[in-house]
């Protein structure tokens, strides 16, 4: 197992190298940055939703409270450093208390969903009406529907004046990614992981072999909640300005759509599902033919319909089919194959 | 005395706005186990299809309550048949399906209304209660929510309809076997739930100005309105409904607007928290 999750973080290592180096060749960094930062705020939920089989609607409430948490710290701090890290911890935090409301509740599938989309509505419109001078934090006027603009960006630890921006943020996006993503592949591969994944399958049966459910879906709701903090305060950076409109059931509604298209279930489905609609949809707001919500409402309702895996896991055991030479191969895919959705557990 | 007035009239529009908001959904949801997510859309199509209907210059009455409800029931017909009867029983992937519906629709009206506001005035005066205006469009409101919880009732409990229709959702292998087709009582109910949709949407229409992204801010609301009322479709949304609208109508009395829509949502947390069945869940047990 462990010589297993060393080969596989070495292939990853060597595969994003030769990406990133790369990608820039084609795309501008500009917009890679923020394929990035949409990457991994997908894998934050795919993470929980694939693995853990907690459908969260408002990951996009982490998303936005990173960011907003990194633009209140950075004006009031005016150096990077110790926002980032804050930007990860209050989402953690909260995600920590409203995680366990719903799971020591033994809330069920539909239920945690409402509650994680009104949530989020609640972070919406409060934002939203936070336009007037009482609402202060420190330095760090909220600003309503206007967002927090002109905070301090991304700098070099301890040197506020140099700034880590264009190129340097993408090359500091991607190590945030790739660094996430191999946290991400350890704890799966650790003993957490395995039993985070038997929980999604079967709830019941590993209360009653002993393992405390709700504690352990807690902590994977937070450690999600942990990386969107992340992708947010990132986000923040990018864009230089923070408004509510991160909060929108719109933005959760993509998050959702990313993980859908590219494949529950697998570590790089909804990294690649969103760096290539966002990309997509990038490509499309340059014309105005058709309305670009039209196009992403389609790919929701016929992957849906047609491929509810998902891409990556309907290439995978495209691939085995094709070109499985021994038969554990083959073996292998009709088991996940009858397993059915979200059974693949290899990215 | 007037403002006591005046707010016991604010209570009663509260309520009944959120049972024309709930109802389609509830009956979707409460006889099929369906969640419809593009719910505040078909209410957006409704006011989109009454301001069209005004403007031919139709008489707004007619519009509202006749030509809006049969052309987003027939949409709906059209979304069951193309996508939704695909997904029975599978509760999230509707979910995710009539979201990607809401989202298509949002960007056909945008590509077809463009994304302005538009709007009628509302069709009945006000008056004056002492010192305070009231809204007279608002008693409207409150009739016909009256009127659909109480038509909603009759055709359940008292129709064979509603009997055959109550009976293939709990058990629609029985329904079969006795020689109706699940899947046009399916269709059927449906097309209801959209229509219900419609009507709200277009009802309300007047009071707000309507844009193609104005079904995201009924969907919350509607959404849990239903969840926290239960598996009791009648009984569940007028507790629910009367439960949230006075909580709402309290808070921003007493405060503003905005804490009235927070108090709303704080509400339905700790409801679902404190009651995950729902309020028929644990009260009213076994009516309709």
């Amino acid at each position: 197992m462990q010589n297993q999750f060393g080969r596989d973080a070495f292939a990853l290592l060597v595969t994003a190298g030769v990406l990133v180096w790369i990608a820039p060749l084609v795309i501008s960094t500009y917009t890679l940055t923020v394929l990035i930062v949409y990457g991994m705020l997908a894998l934050s939920l795919g993470l929980i939703w694939g693995y853990g089989g907690i459908l969260c609607f408002g990951q996009a409430a982490f998303f936005g409270l990173g960011a907003y948490t990194y633009a209140i710290a950075a004006i009031n701090i005016g150096e990077s450093t110790l926002p980032m890290l804050l930007a990860i911890i209050v989402p953690f935090i909260f995600a920590m208390m409203l995680g366990a409301m719903m799971f020591y509740g033994r809330l069920g599938d539909v239920y945690v969903g409402v509650i994680t989309l009104v949530v989020t509505l609640i972070l919406y419109r409060f934002i939203n009406s936070t336009a007037g001078p009482q609402f202060v934090l420190g330095k760090a006027r909220l600003g309503g529907f206007n967002g927090i603009p002109g905070f301090q960006t991304l700098n070099v630890p301890g040197n506020p004046d140099s700034y880590i921006w264009g190129d340097g943020l993408y090359y500091f996006a991607a190590a945030a990614l790739v660094v996430v993503l191999l946290l991400v592949s350890w704890l799966l591969a650790s003993p957490f992981g395995r039993i985070a994944v038997g929980i999604r399958e079967n709830e019941t049966r590993m209360s009653l072999m002993g393992y405390d459910v709700a504690a352990r879906k807690t902590l994977l709701f937070a450690l999600g909640a942990a990386i969107a903090g992340l992708a947010g305060a990132l986000f923040a950076n990018w864009a230089e300005i923070v408004t509510p409109s991160l909060f929108s059931l719109g933005q959760s509604a993509e998050i959702i759509i990313w993980c859908i298209a590219g494949g529950l279930g697998t570590r790089f489905g909804p990294i690649i599902g969103a760096a290539a609609l966002a990309y997509l949809k990038f490509l499309l707001g340059q014309q105005t033919l058709v309305d670009n919500t039209v196009i992403m409402g389609l790919i929701l309702v016929l992957f849906v319909l047609f491929l509810p895996k998902g891409i990556v896991p309907a290439v995978v055991s495209g691939w085995t089919t094709l070109f499985g030479r021994r038969g554990a191969g083959k073996a292998t895919a009709l088991r996940r194959n009858r397993a059915g959705r979200g059974a693949v557990s290899h990215g | 005395m007037d403002l006591f007035a005046v707010i016991l009239v604010e209570i009663l529009y509260s309520i009944a706005s959120l049972i024309l908001i709930s109802a389609g959904l509830a009956v979707v949801f409460g006889m099929m186990k369906v969640i419809n997510l593009a719910h505040g859309e078909f209410m957006m199509l409704g006011g989109y299809a009454t301001i069209v209907a005004v403007n031919q210059g139709v008489n707004v009455f007619i519009a509202m309550l006749v030509i809006a409800p049969i052309t987003v029931g027939l949409i709906g017909l059209v979304v069951e048949r193309l996508v939704i009867r695909h997904l029975y029983g599978r509760l999230v992937d509707t979910m995710l399906a009539t979201w990607g519906i809401s989202l298509l629709f949002i960007g056909l009206a945008t590509m077809i209304f463009g994304n302005t506001t538009t709007g009628i005035s509302t069709p009945i005066s006000g008056f004056s209660v002492g010192t305070y205006q009231i809204n007279g469009y608002n008693f409207f409101i409150i009739l016909v929510a009256m009127v659909l919880v109480l038509g909603l009732y009759i055709v359940l409990k008292l129709t064979r309809l509603g009997l055959i229709a109550r009976g293939a959702m709990q058990r629609a292998d029985m329904a079969a076997a006795l020689g109706y087709s699940p899947s046009r009582i399916y269709m059927a109910t449906f097309f209801c739930g959209a229509a219900l949709s419609g009507l709200a949407g277009a009802v309300l229409a007047p009071l707000v100005g309507l844009v193609p992204t104005s079904g995201g801010a009924y969907i919350a609301k509607a959404f849990i309105t239903v969840i926290a009322g239960g598996p009791s479709l009648i009984a569940g949304l007028a507790s629910s409904a009367g439960l949230f609208g006075v909580t709402s109508q309290v808070f921003a009395f007493s405060i503003s607007p905005m804490a009235g829509e927070i108090a709303l949502l704080v509400a339905a947390v700790v409801l679902l928290r404190l009651m995950p069945q729902g309020i028929t869940g644990r009260f009213f047990k076994g009516k309709v």
